[in-house]
């Protein structure tokens, strides 16, 4: 059974924490180290980032990471030359972000199976919308066992939100507000509205907050009535000033 | 075969909306609605109204004599130069900006490159009295620093855009993100054919009443609808989508697109996008873009900031893929030649961007005749220091 799937099932009291780090940042050999500690720490599920050169959706924090990571010499075969024996260590579900283009020049079909042979348990592609996926590759993503992960945000129709649940096989990534990642603002009345709001609609899939979660407070508000919470920008933040040994304190500041 | 966009927002193979649902709600509402209201009379009225009283439409065609003799063949230039802030791009921003009212938008946003898609969006939001954001690479601030000086005194905030290669593309990146942080009153004016669907195909619509007036031109002055070859030059193509729209079907007429080589197509200083390009995904749109094998977006180069783009509109891929378009590409020296040599035969400075679409008589044969209509896109106003430091003027 794919590793998404199992963790969700698992009937536990605490909320579900998932971490997005980028691959090849802050040093180019860090990924195997962080997903370790990353595990070792408790955090439940991990997104590992596929640096882009044009992330279209990211603040500030996880675009320097990117260009880092780049400047560093990630590229997506290195990425699978990182994760080739991971299962070996890591048992957690583990998921890739990335845009579209370099998944599309390294071949989608190839992307998959080479996903489906080192063990990730999922994609979550922001720029890939619901109508193409559909149209072209889902069938790729069911044969490697894929599970596709669509966003919400706060200005999706109640309609669209019943279409990406229909879609969508492991959880729904509930995008907090409607910025880019790294937002700071905390978390409101129009926040906590929209949370009740989503939650109440008994959908199939649970939802996990993300975006402008960074620490114990905004993780306790984004999960009080949803299923988890992702750390991304905060954490890479916690990489740029405390490196890969800071990790476990991080995590146990927030849960 | 139709070479317009279908009902998907495909032009073959190229376009489609690849965007993080974050912009679903905008992008949607502006699918589902943009043909609808551009059809609407009083949207026509105001429309055509303001390109003529405003804009100072029709511009003329017009007959380049000497450098018609020169090159041995028919050449009639499309005065877009004489366009209100000297391009074509305010054809656009005016279409826009009544689209914009019209969805109940009270911000607008915008990128800009060397600064005249953002001169021609300040313009507009100043005569509708509506805020005005521009995002702009920081290098292309410092390089543009006149267009810098029209946007604010328009009254637009000019934001550099600090990002990646700090240009065009990053630019656009960051007017992006601006749209999804502010989803509800905003409306993004992209400048060029490029962006997800339907923008390639409302920018193409609203550009596309040059060749409309091209049509009825040629008809007085050769009694004919339909030239031998239009040429434009093609960045993201919007001046080029323009003069092709009303002959994209009619393949008796050839197109020919032309690009820019920087400083030669193998000098790895180039923006010779269907050259260089392969498939892929940018800003929105699936299209040919120059990136390396790892899929990163690879930065151009061209003289003229205006087709420093790593990537082609989706119409313009879908021409090149078809073969329906004939795509030449320009070196800058080429096109500074040319700029120039329509200055000594005609008296017109023409942008550098413009000069490019100039540059193919030199190095390519017309019957005597053929009858070839060039789009002058833009005045060369604002390239003078470039003209000035590549002649020693």
């Amino acid at each position: 059974m794919n590793r998404i799937k199992q963790k969700l099932q698992e009937n536990s009291s605490k909320k579900l924490l998932s971490i997005y780090f980028t691959a090849g940042y802050p040093q180019p050999e860090d990924t195997v180290t962080i997903l370790k500690e990353l595990q070792s720490s408790g955090v439940d599920m991990v997104e590992i980032g596929l640096p882009f050169s044009d992330p279209l959706a990211d603040g500030p924090v996880i675009q320097r990471s990117s260009e880092i990571a780049l400047e560093n010499g990630m590229t997506t075969t290195k990425l699978f030359d990182q994760l080739e024996n991971i299962r070996e260590t890591i048992n957690i579900p583990l998921l890739i972000m990335g845009y579209f283009n370099p998944i599309l020049q390294y071949g989608v079909e190839k992307f998959c199976r080479k996903c489906s042979e080192t063990g990730i348990d999922g994609l979550i592609i922001p720029d890939l919308p619901l109508e193409e996926y559909q149209l072209h590759y889902r069938e790729i993503f069911q044969q490697y066992d894929l599970l596709p992960v669509f966003l919400i945000t706060p200005q999706t129709s109640e309609e669209r939100i019943r279409e990406i649940d229909e879609a969508s096989e492991g959880f729904i990534y509930m995008v907090s507000t409607a910025a880019v990642t790294g937002g700071t603002g905390g978390f409101g009345d129009t926040q906590k509205e929209y949370f009740t709001r989503v939650s109440k609609m008994a959908l199939k899939n649970p939802l996990i907050v993300g975006f402008g979660i960074k620490d114990r407070e905004s993780f306790e508000q984004a999960t009080a009535v949803t299923n988890g919470a992702i750390i991304g920008s905060a954490f890479i933040k916690q990489l740029t000033n405390g490196g890969t040994s800071g990790i476990s304190d991080f995590i146990s500041s927030i849960r | 075969m139709s070479y317009q966009v279908n009902e998907k927002g495909y032009y073959g193979d190229f376009g489609g909306a690849f965007i993080p649902e974050m912009l679903y709600p905008n992008v949607e509402e502006l699918r589902s609605r943009y043909l609808n209201i551009m059809q609407e009379e009083s949207f026509q009225k105001e429309f055509r109204q303001l390109l003529k009283d405003y804009v100072g439409r029709p511009t003329p065609l017009y007959f380049a004599e000497r450098f018609s003799e020169k090159f041995g063949t028919k050449i009639y230039l499309k005065r877009e130069d004489l366009c209100h802030t000297g391009a074509h791009k305010v054809n656009n921003t005016i279409g826009q900006i009544l689209m914009a009212k019209r969805l109940g938008k009270n911000r607008i946003i915008a990128e800009t490159g060397a600064g005249q898609h953002g001169v021609a969006t300040a313009t507009v939001c100043a005569l509708m009295g509506i805020e005005c954001v521009v995002y702009m690479g920081e290098i292309d601030i410092k390089r543009q620093a006149p267009n810098v000086a029209r946007m604010k005194m328009l009254g637009a905030t000019v934001v550099p855009a600090k990002s990646g290669s700090r240009t065009l593309k990053d630019a656009t990146n960051e007017a992006i993100r601006d749209w999804i942080n502010n989803p509800v009153d905003t409306h993004y004016i992209i400048g060029s054919v490029v962006g997800p669907h339907p923008y390639p195909d409302m920018v193409a619509r609203f550009q596309s009443v040059i060749s409309e007036e091209v049509k009825k031109q040629l008809q007085e002055k050769e009694d004919r609808e339909a030239p031998d070859h239009v040429v434009a030059c093609v960045g993201g193509g919007s001046n080029a989508a323009g003069i092709y729209y009303h002959y994209l079907d009619n393949e008796k007429v050839n197109i020919i697109a032309v690009e820019a080589a920087g400083e030669g197509i193998l000098t790895g200083k180039s923006a010779a996008t269907s050259a260089l390009g392969r498939e892929g995904i940018i800003h929105g749109s699936k299209t040919l873009l120059m990136q390396t094998d790892d899929g990163q977006i690879t930065e151009p180069y061209s003289i003229s900031a205006g087709l420093d783009y790593p990537g082609v509109g989706p119409m313009h891929a879908n021409l090149f893929r078809t073969g329906r378009g004939e795509f030449i590409s320009v070196t800058d020296e080429e096109a500074m030649a040319a700029g120039l040599q329509l200055c000594k035969l005609e008296g017109i400075i023409p942008a550098i961007e413009t000069a490019h679409a100039l540059a193919i008589f030199d190095k390519r044969k017309f019957e005597k005749d053929e009858v070839v209509v060039v789009n002058l896109s833009g005045r060369g106003d604002k390239d003078l220091n470039t003209y000035i430091e590549h002649f020693n003027l």
